[in-house]
């Protein structure tokens, strides 16, 4: 297929229509509401069904209905409707139903602003709900990675019966690139007879499907709660991802940085070259699962002086990254909020000063 | 090698038009592309302005401080991004609406009266594919022939503007040549 020019927004609604998603459930709000101006038109087209919700909390519970039937679906926020949802993210978690959530950052706290930040990171990697669970969590740097990760979310919302989260940014939403929709990343779902409450006319079992989150029996609890983390720990083992950047050779200090802040740093660390300084980067491409082995074996490389985690918010994975580098090498923060996105010539004059300091 | 043109204007001159479709002709040509819209506070003041970059090889930042062309449709545009442009970049100035010039003596400036041009073929609306048809001309950042294949299928839902703005298209080229 030929590719298309898309905004952001656009593509992740149009990859979710190819993954086989038929649910979509919204409420407006910059800078994410191309998506369900785009679903609101296309959906129906491709036999599916937009409601726009009262609120975000409505929203929340819509999906949990929907993923407890079973059905893919998803919904798109930015951060205050995210908190909105965060509840029924947990309830969702608690009860074992698929479902993917898009979190296309703006600036906070609070209403915050509109433009493009990277603050909600501790709410998708360490909770935003209660209780003991975690979400899957990808950070797309571009449009393209936005409709490959929106396309895998779905299968490995169902392989994990989990939350999967999609976190963008107000640029990655808003820019328009070049994409391709891939058919291969389609993959038709397997397993719902084993816990779907999806009637009993079709279904290959005849067991009866619960869903639910309440167990008050503290044993049951801690059972499901073992079971969750088993669920957890195969993801740390089975889907980490991430990218390297210059970091086959020598380097004299090492970036960690994703989504949009992750394309200014490149052009920094290219420019940086050109003048004959070596930066190394490390991209996570999973927030949760965290590339731990990865950033470590980098940050220990001989010669590594110092790690920056380059992050559009006052310092989040900051502290996952001093959490895998261990020590071994000094951990430093570097970014800026509010919207205006760090340019490769801050992120430049930051390395060089913190290299000549 | 990488190009960044800022298309800059007044909400509702269809700035974001003009530079999506220098984008998608450069993504028909083989580029990689990027189109970056201002949507924020400045947006709701009034003022919209639109970034794209074009390249031979993966573009890294989204944020461009420097561009290497302009084109400015209305003055308070001029004289915030003229000043920023790289040297030698081409300028595109609406002289209809512009009374000034960049005041600068290493820039292309083309001048360009979209708005005047555009009642002359028929609808001022058609300012826009005016000035990115002049733009394109002065600065060849794209094929000439595959704009005006994007500028068609951009309005091929709506057939009955094809001549209008194709009529826009060939006086943006002329208006380039200074004819």
């Amino acid at each position: 297929m030929a590719k298309v020019l898309m905004k952001g927004n656009e593509a992740i609604g149009e990859a979710a229509i190819r993954a086989g998603c038929l649910n979509y459930f919204a409420y407006p709000i910059t800078p994410q509401s191309e998506v369900a101006e785009y679903l609101a038109k296309r959906l129906p087209e491709a036999g599916g069904t937009f409601v726009q919700g009262e609120s975000e909390v409505a929203v929340g519970y819509m999906i949990f209905g929907a993923a407890a039937c079973g059905e893919r679906v998803m919904t798109t926020s930015s951060s205050p409707g995210v908190s909105l949802m965060s509840e029924a993210i947990s309830y969702i978690a608690g009860a074992r139903c698929p479902a993917v959530f898009v979190n296309i950052m703006r600036g906070g706290p609070g209403l915050g602003g509109i433009l493009p930040s990277q603050g909600d990171y501790f709410q998708a990697t360490k909770g935003g709900g209660h209780g003991d669970y975690h979400m899957l969590v990808m950070a797309p740097d571009g449009v393209q990675e936005a409709v490959e990760m929106t396309m895998q979310a779905f299968p490995l919302a169902e392989k994990y019966r989990g939350p999967v989260m999609i976190m963008g940014d107000g640029m990655i939403g808003q820019m328009m690139e070049p994409v391709e929709f891939p058919e291969d990343l389609y993959v038709p779902p397997t397993n719902k007879d084993e816990w779907a409450t999806n009637g009993m006319d079709t279904r290959k079992s005849d067991t009866k499907n619960i869903v639910k989150s309440l167990y008050l029996d503290p044993t049951v609890l801690n059972d499901h709660n073992l079971l969750l983390k088993s669920q957890y720990d195969r993801m740390k083992e089975e889907e980490v991802r991430f990218e390297n950047y210059n970091t086959d050779g020598d380097y004299q200090a090492l970036i960690v940085s994703y989504g949009t802040m992750s394309r200014v740093c490149k052009t920094a660390i290219d420019e940086m070259k050109a003048q004959g300084l070596e930066i190394g980067m490390v991209r996570p491409k999973t927030l949760f699962p965290f590339p731990e082995k990865a950033i470590h074996d980098a940050a220990s490389k001989p010669g590594c002086k110092v790690v920056v985690s380059i992050e559009m918010s006052m310092g989040q994975m900051v502290e996952d990254v001093e959490r895998v580098v261990k020590g071994k090498t000094p951990v430093q923060w570097y970014g800026q909020c509010g919207g205006e996105v760090p340019t490769p010539q801050k992120v430049m004059e930051h390395i060089q000063s913190l290299l000549n300091s | 090698m990488q190009k960044e043109v800022m298309f800059a204007g007044f909400g509702g001159q269809g700035i974001l038009l003009s530079a999506k479709l220098l984008a998608h002709a450069a993504m028909n040509q083989g580029a990689e592309v990027m189109w970056i819209p201002s949507y924020g506070p400045e947006m709701r003041g009034g003022t919209a302005y639109c970034t794209v970059i074009v390249s031979d090889r993966l573009i890294g930042s989204p944020i461009v401080k420097n561009p290497t062309h302009l084109v400015a449709m209305n003055r308070p545009s001029l004289e915030k991004f003229a000043p920023v442009v790289k040297s030698d970049g081409v300028v595109m100035i609406n002289s209809s609406l512009i009374p000034v010039r960049s005041g600068r003596d290493d820039v292309d400036e083309l001048i360009v009266p979209a708005n005047d041009a555009a009642i002359e073929v028929g609808s001022v609306r058609c300012a826009n594919i005016i000035a990115v048809a002049a733009f394109a001309a002065r600065s060849k950042m794209v094929d000439l022939e595959i704009l005006r294949e994007c500028v068609k299928s951009q309005f091929a839902s709506k057939a009955k503007l094809i001549p209008l703005n194709m009529a826009a298209f060939d006086k943006g080229l002329e208006l380039a040549e200074g004819k």
